[in-house]
Order: C-alpha cells, then structure tokens, then sequence
C-alpha cells in the first residue's frame, strides 16, 4: 500500500503528463503481481469491489469522529476519501507490518458483507493518513489523480522488458483491453517480454478510434482545400459497430461496450464487418435534438415504449474491416469508396450514410457553417483525402470545425463543490434567466449549469464569491443571491419536460464571468425561447 | 485579580463596522478603518492597517508598521513589552506573546473583575523566531479558527523541512522555488532551514528580503540570504529560492528553467488545494494553530465563554459547545487568510 500511496500522492503533485508517465512505468517496474495489476485496475476504473460502499466508509468513521465536525470537514474538503484519510483518529503509530495491496483486495474480494466493516476499520487503524487515502481511493475508485485510463495504458508501453526489441503500442493494449482481467498478469507478462499476447477473442475486439483535433483560428490558410474532404458534424454521440463470427458489439468512442442500451441497433447488424458512425435518435428522416438520445443512454435494459418514441440510428462515415480485411492502412478516399460499396450490398436497418459536403473553397464551406443551424448539426469535419486510419488524435490529418456558439448572460442561482482537483470548491454553476412571475414581478429561473470555461484563478475568485454570498446549503449546494452573471456559450438550446424553464441548453459553458454586469442587466427567458431549434 | 462584582463582556466589547470595539476603554482591536486608539495584535495587512491615531502595540509589531506603511502609519505608538499594563478609561491592558509572528500578541483585557483575552493569530508550536504563546486563563475568550476543522492537522516541522531538502538531493538540477508569505512564514522556513543544518545562501524574491532584514535587525539569525537580481535566472539548480505565493505562477518564476515549485502553508494539507495552485512540493508550515492547538487551547484558557472568528466558526463553536463550553461565532469583516 505504501507503494501506491506513493504513487498516488506523486500523480497528484506532479503537473506535466510526462510525469506522471515516469511515475506510472517506475511504479509497474518496480511493483510485484498481483499488487500492480490491482492498480491498474484502480487506475483504468475496473475493480469493483461490491461491500466497500461510500455509505460503510462514511458509517466507520462517524463512529469515530464527531459526526458534525465530520460533515464539515467533508463539506470543506469535498473528497470523501481524502477527508476521511485526513480525519480518521491517528496516535502516530502506523503499523509495522505492512499491508499489501493484492492481500487487501483479496481479502475484500472473499469476504462476507458483514466481515467487510472490521477488516476496514482494521486496516484505517494500521496506516498512516497517505496509506488511508490509498486504500480508500482503491476500494471507493474515483482517483482523480489527473489520470486517464488512456494514460495508464500509456504508461504500460513504457514497461519494456530487456529481451524485447520492440515495444508494445497503445494500440495494440488498447485492441485487446476488452478482453483482459485485472489483475492482468498475462499482460504484464507480454509487456516484459516473457510472453506472447494473451490470447483474447479478436472478433469483437473494439478497435482504438481516430479522433480530430479542433481546428484553430488562421489554420485554413495553412491548408489547401484540395487534399481535404467535409462532412456534418453530426450532434451525437460516436459509437463502434463490431459484428461478425454471430457476435454483435456497440461500442462507445472510450470502448464501453453499450449494446444492451440499443437493442434496437444490435438487431439490425445483420453484417460483418466494422464500421465507425454517429449514434442518433431520428424521426421521420429528421435528427431529434440531443436530450433525446441521452433518454436512451446508461440503460441496462430499455422499454419497448422507449425504442419506439426514440428510435436510434448510425449514420455512417467510415470503415476500418470488411468481414476479416483490415483497411485502416488505406487512404480516406479509399475507405470511403469501400464503405459506399458496403452500404449499396448490405443495406443494413438503421443505417444510412453521412453526405460528403462537396466545396471548392475554404469560403463556401465558412457560409455553410455558419448557417448549418439544422437540428442535429454542430459544424463540419475536415479529413485529408489521404489519410489512414490512425488511433488516437494525430495532429494534421482530421479537423472538426465546430459553428459559433451562442451567448447568453445569465444569473448565478446554485453552486455545487466540483470533483476531482476541485473537490474543495464551488466549480458547478446552475444559472437563470428572468421571466415575470404571476405578479409581473422579475424572478429567475433556472436554464442551465456549467462547470468549465474558467480559469484556477478565476475559480478561486468564483468559490469565493459563492462562500461570501450563500442564502442556504443542501449538501454540496449552495444557494446564492442574485448578484454574479456569467455570459454563457451554449450549442443549440431545446424544449424540456424536466426544466422549470422548459429549455434545456446543449454544452452550456462559462464563456466570459460579467463581474461588471448588474444582475438585473442579464437576458430574459424569453430571450432564449427565440433561440429553440424545434 | 479582584474577581468580585463580574460584568457581562457584551455590555463592554462589541463588533462595529470599524472592528472589535471595547467601549470600557474606549480603544478598537485591529480595526480595518482609521480610529483614535488601536490596540493592534500583529504586523499582518488583515490586522494592521495604517492611520490610526494611536496604537498600542509590541515594539516587534511596531518595527513591522513602520516598515510596511512608513513613518506615517500612525501618528503615536505606544510600544509595551509583554506584560506591560495601560490602563484606558476603566479598562486595563496588557499584551501577550501568541507565537505568531515576530511581535504577535494576544490582548489581555481586565474590566470590572472581568477579564477577556483576544488571542489575535496564534499557533502552540515552537518558532525559532518569535516568542511562544503564553495561556492566560480568562472570562472570555475571543479565538481565531484558520483552520478549525479536524482535517487540519499540522505534521511536526522538521519532517516537513525534511521533506524539502530530501527533494533537494534528489533533484539536484533543479532549482527549488518555495512559495512563502512574506510576514512571518519566510523568516521561520529560513530559520528551520538553519536548524535542519542548511548553511548554504538561500535566495530571496524581492518582495521578501526588507523583511529579512527586519527580523536580522532584531537579532533572529537567518544565515547568509542572497537577493535574486534581474540577470538570469538560469544558475540556480540545486538552490533554494522563496517567493511570495502569488510568484509561484507568474512571469518571474516562469524566469527558472524546469523549478520543483513547493508552497510552505496550512493549506497544502488538502491535496486537491494544493494541486489547484500547481504545487508539486507541498510543505505543511503554518503559523496558525491547528485543530488540536485550538481545542487544546480553549482547555488551557479555561474560559467559560469563548467567542469565534476569523475562519471556519462553526466546527469550532460546535466543539466547543459539546464541551460544556458558552461558544459563538463573532463575524468580523474584513479579515483575510494572509499568513495562513
Ligand atoms: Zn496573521
Ligand atoms: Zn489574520
């Protein structure tokens, strides 16, 4: 445990990815089985441990520690871990003998429900307050340690054992991922160079996707229009199609595989091969509005109502295996002539092709952004004609140009403690716009709630703010009084059942804060109803 | 002291808009706006503000005024050692050590056979640079609660100085950038610096070496201090550097190639605070008294009242109360976290 507490303390502190990537492959290095793998899995979001809940860790230590000097204390520090790791009664006297990372999720992984709060509580006792926060954050999850799984993963490309001439790609981790169990000494064993791959079923493997880069002011002039192709940006969400040998995967762009929430879809892969495409939700030809596929996401079972008020579509736009031909080697151009081939043969439900937006000019293409206001629309894709298929996000190839956002000022209501690094502030924002209330008189109402597009300094100011101007708490929630406006930039914006307001906005963000504006000055709702793309 | 016919604190001390006022003696403690008569605890900007008429205050406190807000701080000082008393109106005063700062006092104040104390900042530990906190046991107790919640727990000093220059030998080409508050926190670092046997020149930021040289001038031995020139900024490896907190981030220190940034403060307890500012050394120093100074604090007093502030209130107020002890908050504007 002192290990990873270690390691967990130094990812915390130390900024740069590289870093933390030196960390991460010393700590493999020099870390046993099982220990290493455990972490892994602590790292990459895949242990679960089924007793130890937040409730049992909250109930252990408000057993010993006043309950209100515990709520406050939470309430400051925003982590659950980390407040319990601080506050948890400590003589200074850590035990001497010390607690393995693999025993503790062996032991956790074999225990009996009600065995589960002594062996914590023991183990609390036995280490010191860096020790504690490990052991919490790896039987809690929820690190936020500033690593993403894609990181960890990136660190094991660095582990290169000596025998070994060259080393394993991300790509290649990434391909059999989904077949793998922590505490992953199969693979450990391949990366070190003792063994071949770990054998996985390759056939539904997800396959790393190409992602693009958000194409930056002036960067047109520096391209030239010919070697590019556009398409829609489609205001979906990326999925995968993996279907072949009777298996049949929908996978997310981060490789979660969310077939049993789109059953409909899974019916309609009556084809192998593997293909890359938007998941939406359309009617009647017509894209519905975001909110509406969200409806059908992080389900584990989906209603029959439900497939038929949302029904869900892939509209295509590449394709990386025919039956068992790889074609990621091959250029754009030539995926997409595969891929328009494929769909005239198969013509699979559900599916239909995304158009290729045909230009001369970067200017033709600038008009048709900028009135591309059509529901299901969020800007253009730009890829280069010629190239391959790459995992991850090469700089050059794929560009997504996104339209202007919208503005809005709107009016600070409820504050909530953020997560992550900003556990210990008032980073979530929900905010309104006025609308007269049945006497005529102005009174806000909430549209929406943004947590990013500020600066640390300026959230430090925000978090101030909000601690200076609370009316009432709930939890993590502050309520403030009117007085802070912040101009919001915001996709589309769309009738909702669920608002007060009836409008729900699309990636809302803080774009500038009014410090300067009076809150009085900030728009109205009728403002925003103006705005409704139906 | 004559403990007969007690009175009720409230009726002779109150919070106004210009501070904590003793109507008895007719004199503010640490106002934040200009008075006739200031008893002022200590040299930070939160509780020293210049324009006063008279103060009373330490003669360390004193040097500190002057040297931050000039000869015309104030237009009389009155310097009492500890333990001195003046008598105001039908108040009587004496000042305290509170182990804060150089010069940092707690007001003791005795009116009518009752007596309150205002501790002002203050922390329990041992600091080689000022004197430590002395408990006076009292009617009324006024505390400052930085960091009154149980999550605070100071780890002894010297581990954390350990840890600094630990980091030092491991990473000798880097120079080590060690963000400290320009009152109090830079001279006690150096000190513990000294103490850990580092003899080597330390390097100062600008804004730090007047104060430096104050604490020198009064006889608390820092050792051989250099200023940081406007010259580059490259032969530093290896070498530790202090700033104020505020240069962590900015052009100056982006001055230093590749620099471990380390901030000595209370608040570096919190992980996810400290890696907010962008520390990557966080170094738990504080010079105000942690969670079980405080609560050990209000025992040692044996107060049977004590009135909370500058802080988080509640835990405290809520400790207090569970312990058989008159406790509430007293909200004081104006009040910030320097020094912490
Ligand atoms: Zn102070
Ligand atoms: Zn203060």
């Amino acid at each position: 445990m002192k290990a990873f507490a270690a390691l967990l303390d130094g990812l915390v502190y130390t900024p740069s990815r590289n870093g933390k990537l030196r960390l991460l492959a010393d700590y493999f290095r020099t870390t046993p089985d099982p220990d290493r793998g455990w972490a892994l899995a602590a790292l990459t979001d895949g242990l679960d441990q089924r007793h130890a809940k937040p409730a049992l860790v909250r109930g252990l230590v408000e057993a010993r520690v006043d309950p209100v000097l515990f709520r406050l204390s939470y309430d400051y520090v925003g982590d659950l871990a980390e407040t319990v790791s601080l506050i948890w009664p400590d003589d200074g006297t850590a035990a001497d003998t010390p607690l393995r990372l693999g025993d503790a999720v062996a032991a956790l992984q074999t225990a009996g429900r009600s065995e589960v709060p002594a062996l914590l509580e023991g183990w609390l006792d036995s280490l010191d307050a860096d020790g504690r926060f490990a052991l919490l954050k790896l039987i809690m999850g929820g690190l936020r340690v500033g690593v993403s799984a894609r990181l960890a993963k990136t660190a094991l490309t660095r582990l290169g054992g000596a025998p070994l001439v060259d080393s394993v790609s991300l790509a290649e981790i990434e391909e059999i991922w989904f077949g793998l169990e922590p505490p992953y000494v199969s693979l450990f064993a391949w990366l070190e160079g003792r063994a071949g791959p770990p054998p996985v079923d390759r056939r539904i493997a997800f396959r790393p996707l190409m992602l693009a880069n958000p194409l930056e002011d002036g960067a047109l002039e520096t391209l030239d229009p010919d070697e590019f192709r556009a398409e829609w940006k489609w205001d979906g969400i990326r999925v995968q199609l993996v279907a072949g040998g009777g298996e049949r995967r929908v996978y997310s762009r981060t490789g979660d595989d969310i077939s049993a929430a789109f059953p409909d879809i899974v019916a309609a892969m009556d084809f192998d091969a593997v293909v890359d495409g938007e998941l939406l939700v359309l009617r009647d030809g017509a894209v519905a509005p975001f909110n509406h596929l969200q409806q059908r996401l992080n389900r584990k079972r989906v209603t029959r109502q439900m497939l038929a008020d949302h029904p869900a579509h892939v509209r295509l736009y590449d394709m990386l295996f025919d039956g068992d031909e790889d074609l990621r080697a091959l250029p754009f151009d030539d995926r997409r002539v595969r891929l328009d081939d494929w769909m005239r043969r198969e013509s699979p439900g559900r599916m239909d092709l995304s158009p290729l937006v045909p230009f001369r000019a970067w200017d033709d293409l600038s008009a048709l952004r900028a009135d591309a206001r059509a529901n299901g629309i969020e800007g253009l894709m730009l890829k280069r004609g010629d190239s391959p298929y790459t995992a991850g996000r090469p700089k050059g190839p794929w560009f997504k140009w996104k339209r202007d956002p919208m503005l809005a000022d709107c009016v600070v209501m409820y504050a909530q403690r953020g997560h992550g690094r900003r556990s210990s502030f008032y980073s979530d924002f929900t905010f309104g716009c006025w609308r007269p209330d049945d006497d005529g008189k102005p009174e806000l109402v909430p549209v929406g709630k943004a947590y990013f597009g500020f600066t640390d300094a300026e959230l430090a100011e925000l978090d101030k703010w909000v601690r200076g101007h609370s009316t009432e708490r709930y939890g993590p929630v502050r309520a403030v009084e009117p007085g802070l406006v912040l101009e919001i930039a915001f996709d589309s914006v769309h009738r909702s059942a669920r608002h007060k307001s009836k409008l729900a906005m699309r990636f809302p963000r803080v774009h500038r804060i009014r410090w300067d504006k009076p809150h009085h000055e900030a728009d109205r709702l009728e403002t925003l109803e103006k705005l409704v793309a139906e | 002291m004559p403990r007969t016919e007690k009175t009720s604190p409230e009726t002779w001390l109150r919070v106004t808009p210009q501070g904590l006022y003793c109507a008895a003696g007719d004199f503010y403690i640490d106002p934040h706006r200009p008075v006739e008569r200031a008893v002022i605890t200590h040299g930070h900007a939160d509780h020293a503000r210049a324009g006063h008429d008279a103060v009373l205050t330490t003669p360390g406190t004193a040097v500190i005024m002057r040297s931050r807000f000039g000869a015309g701080a104030a237009k009389t000082y009155d310097e009492a050692a500890y333990g001195e008393t003046r008598s105001f109106g039908d108040a009587t005063v004496r000042l305290a050590p509170a182990g804060h700062i150089l010069g940092s006092a707690q007001v003791v104040i005795e009116h009518a056979g009752t007596r309150v104390v205002i501790s002002g900042d203050y922390k329990r530990r041992r600091d080689l640079t000022c004197d430590g906190f002395e408990p006076v046991p009292c009617d009324l107790f006024v505390t400052e609660a930085t960091f009154a919640l149980p999550v605070f727990r100071h780890p002894p000093d010297g581990a954390e100085i350990r840890k600094l220059l630990q980091s030092l030998a491991r990473n000798p080409d880097r120079v080590h950038l060690v963000g400290v508050y320009a009152l109090g926190k830079a001279q006690r670092v150096i000190a513990l610096l000294r103490e850990a046997g580092y003899d080597r020149p330390i390097h100062l930021h600008g804004a730090l070496t007047a104060l430096c040289d104050l604490y020198a001038a009064q006889g608390i031995a820092l050792g051989p201090l250099r200023p940081v020139g406007r010259e580059s900024k490259k032969g530093f490896a290896g070498e530790i550097v202090l700033c104020p907190p505020s240069s962590l981030r900015d052009r100056w220190s982006r001055g230093f190639p590749n620099p471990v940034t380390a901030m000595a403060s209370g608040w570096m307890r919190v992980r996810q605070r400290a890696r907010l500012r962008g520390v990557e050394l966080p170094l738990i120093l504080s010079d105000h008294a942690d969670w079980d100074e405080l609560t050990a604090t209000l025992h040692d007093v044996q107060a049977p009242r004590v009135w909370v502030t500058h802080g988080r209130e509640d835990a405290l107020v809520h400790y207090a109360r569970s312990h058989g002890i008159e406790a509430e908050a007293l909200s004081l504007v104006g009040r910030e976290e320097e020094g912490a």
